[in-house]
């Protein structure tokens, strides 16, 4: 599915600054020949399994679905991951990488804390260093995450540039890799950033669609009609999609951040709303003002406010072989109160924004359909905001 | 190599890049303060275009570029500046751009470049497009007679010799790791950075990132009774921070701040 150099269509690249060149080539090349050596693949395989906890159940919804009087709809139980997301998948597959390297330190930026968290745990078990870069905003919204981080001995810097959110982060853990490299690795959370990230990401991510298959299979003995996850820079969905992208029968959505609107200028639907560009090492969609800068950009969701969207899915989007839409914060926080109730299951604000699409399109799909909806997180750590976006007060 | 107004400009001795944020605090200011870069002895000014997030700037450009904006500087506005600059102001001295690679793009390479010749920008400079994505800028700037500046870095060993035999005007070597301002060590690897694109190409060589005294500056390009035997020393240095600073400090006053600062800088290069 990928040209040459880390291109997809004519998205990706690798635009960064040559004092970052021999890093990612280093990068590129250990790849290569980590990704087929079978002592690599076993060690994280067992990772996977006996510390991560996968697979993840793919679990019937089968009071929502019934509440909803349409397709059947499975959810890819992601949130029950260690770390309490998919970013863990990514995670080990990257710091084991980084240790066969000879790297000493992880560094990682991080939105709502998820990513955070997981490189944190990940340099714990593995002896790594790690300092995470963290929107000042979002370490206010996601305090508890930053405790985490620290009680599990990683370095957190809040970052005090631009609007204080993911962007900058990733912006500021970029600046960071430019002065250590040496003895650094640059632990990207999503499948974005220059090549080879994308797709190294994507790879140690489609763990997920692989299970799917094997599970739904069993399940219904079929393949699903329609694959459903929330996309920031898009790696949960990636990785959701990924096994049936050679499958036209599956159709794959993509559901982005519409914030209070995409008729307004707070949002974060990079796909909808944004326009080709280059930047954070890519070249894809951005929201960004007509002269070319950077837009800031809105979600209720601190994991999906980024102006920008992975290569592979601007790709997905050209070639129309996926579709993105827009969730609202309001339409997200519904689906989250929703499923909480009818479930038991309190996902991720990210992940409730692919719940509200579920919602809005599983009854139209009629009783015969089967949908499966990635939960990439658990929403314990969301709590308190959705509380306050209530008008309730909720002690964190 | 071609020869190119650029590349002239290290004619004469260690040659002085002044670097500044267009708009910062406003145009009249960068306006003024241009010419009396070009009056203190400035060889090459770089003006910045600012973008709203500057991944290889350090704080000090990374704030002067948000003040910028907030001023209204935009890239439209940078080039009236330019007109005025080459027009009304007097300057003569070769000009480059200094932006990000979404700036560009999103005016149009073709036309970025066609406006660059125009309006008489001699060069371009884009710290996020390296050598393996230039073919997407280059080519229309070559068309233009507009200079595509390659950068080479410490970590750059194995890739200097390649990027030197395609380099144009000059080569912006990178002082340090790290990202732009001021430093109290440099690199030793300048002067094998040095060798090593001399050893590829007959094209000046400039220093950049963590330059902020006249003393430093001295040192780096080997003036003053700093020079060692068997070390190679570049052609000239490109300083910004210090001068942004400068601008931070002084506002509309900087110009004559920064006039004099430039003239320091350039003493200190070329003494004996």
């Amino acid at each position: 599915m990928q040209n040459v150099k880390g291109r997809f269509g004519v998205h990706g690249g690798q635009y960064i600054p040559e004092t970052l060149m021999a890093a990612v080539i280093e990068l590129e090349d250990a790849y290569e020949r980590l990704r087929t050596d079978p002592s690599f693949l076993a060690e994280l395989d067992s990772l996977l399994r006996n510390y991560a906890g996968r697979p993840s159940l793919l679990y019937y919804a089968e009071k929502l679905t019934q509440l909803l009087g349409g397709a059947k709809i499975y959810l890819k139980r992601e949130d029950l991951n260690h770390t309490g997301s998919h970013k863990i998948n990514n995670v080990l597959g990257q710091a084991l990488l980084a240790k066969k390297m000879g790297k000493k330190r992880l560094i990682a930026e991080t939105g709502a804390g998820q990513h955070g968290v997981a490189t944190a745990t990940a340099a714990a078990l593995l002896d790594l260093e790690c300092v995470i870069f963290m929107g000042e905003e979002d370490t206010r919204r996601q305090a508890l995450n930053v405790y985490r981080m620290k009680l599990l001995g990683a370095e957190v810097v809040p970052v005090t540039t631009g609007t204080r959110t993911l962007k900058d982060a990733v912006s500021a853990a970029l600046r960071e890799w430019t002065s250590r490299v040496a003895d650094t690795h640059y632990c990207l959370g999503s499948v974005m950033g220059p090549h080879p990230f994308p797709t190294i990401v994507r790879d140690f991510q489609s763990v997920i669609s692989q299970e799917i298959r094997v599970q739904i299979i069993e399940a219904e003995g079929r393949l699903p009609d329609a694959v459903v996850a929330c996309v920031g820079g898009g790696s949960n969905a990636i990785g959701s999609f990924y096994d049936f992208i050679g499958e036209p029968s599956v159709r794959l959505v993509g559901c982005e951040a519409a914030g209070h609107g995409i008729d307004s200028p707070d949002t974060a639907a990079t796909l909808t709303t944004g326009r080709l560009g280059i930047f954070h090492g890519m070249k894809s969609y951005f929201c960004q003002d007509e002269r070319g800068q950077i837009a800031p950009v809105h979600s209720i969701s601190a994991g999906l406010d980024y102006p920008g969207v992975g290569p592979e899915h601007a790709w997905l989007h050209d070639t129309g072989r996926a579709e993105y839409v827009a969730v609202t914060d309001e339409e997200a926080v519904e689906a989250f109160e929703l499923l909480s109730r009818t479930e038991g299951i309190i996902p991720a604000i990210e992940s409730a924004h692919a719940v509200a699409y579920a919602i809005f399109e599983a009854p139209k799909m009629g009783r015969g359909g089967i949908m499966v909806v990635t939960l990439s997180g658990r929403g314990d750590k969301d709590c308190a905001q959705i509380a306050r976006y209530r008008g309730e007060e909720a002690g964190e | 190599m071609k020869k190119s107004r650029l590349s002239e400009a290290f004619g004469g001795g260690k040659a002085f890049v002044a670097f500044i944020t267009c708009g910062d605090p406003d145009m009249d200011t960068t306006f003024e303060a241009v010419r009396a870069m070009q009056a203190a002895g400035a060889d090459i000014v770089e003006l910045g275009i600012p973008f709203s997030d500057p991944t290889a700037e350090g704080p000090v450009i990374t704030e002067a570029s948000m003040r910028a904006l907030r001023a209204g500087a935009t890239t439209e506005r940078v080039f009236e500046l330019v007109r005025r600059l080459r027009g009304e102001g007097g300057v003569t001295i070769p000009l480059a751009f200094m932006t990000y690679a979404n700036v560009v793009y999103s005016y149009g390479v073709e036309r970025f470049a066609a406006t660059c010749a125009e309006t008489g920008v001699d060069g371009l400079i884009l710290p996020d497009v390296p050598f393996e994505e230039k073919g997407e800028f280059a080519p229309a700037c070559r068309a233009r007679g507009v200079d595509f500046i390659s950068l080479v870095a410490p970590t750059s060993a194995g890739r200097i010799a390649t990027i030197a035999r395609e380099a144009e005007g000059f080569v912006y070597i990178v002082s340090s790791l790290g990202v732009t301002g001021m430093r109290d060590r440099l690199d030793d690897s300048i002067s094998e950075m040095v060798r090593q694109v001399k050893a590829a190409a007959d094209i000046p060589c400039a220093v950049g990132f963590g330059i902020s005294t006249p003393e430093q500056a001295a040192r780096v390009v080997g003036a003053g009774g700093h020079a060692r035997p068997g070390e190679d020393y570049p052609d000239g240095v490109i300083v910004g921070s210090a001068i942004v600073n400068l601008i931070a400090k002084h506002g509309k006053n900087a110009p004559a701040a920064v006039g004099e600062f430039v003239r320091a800088m350039k003493a200190a290069i070329t003494q004996k």
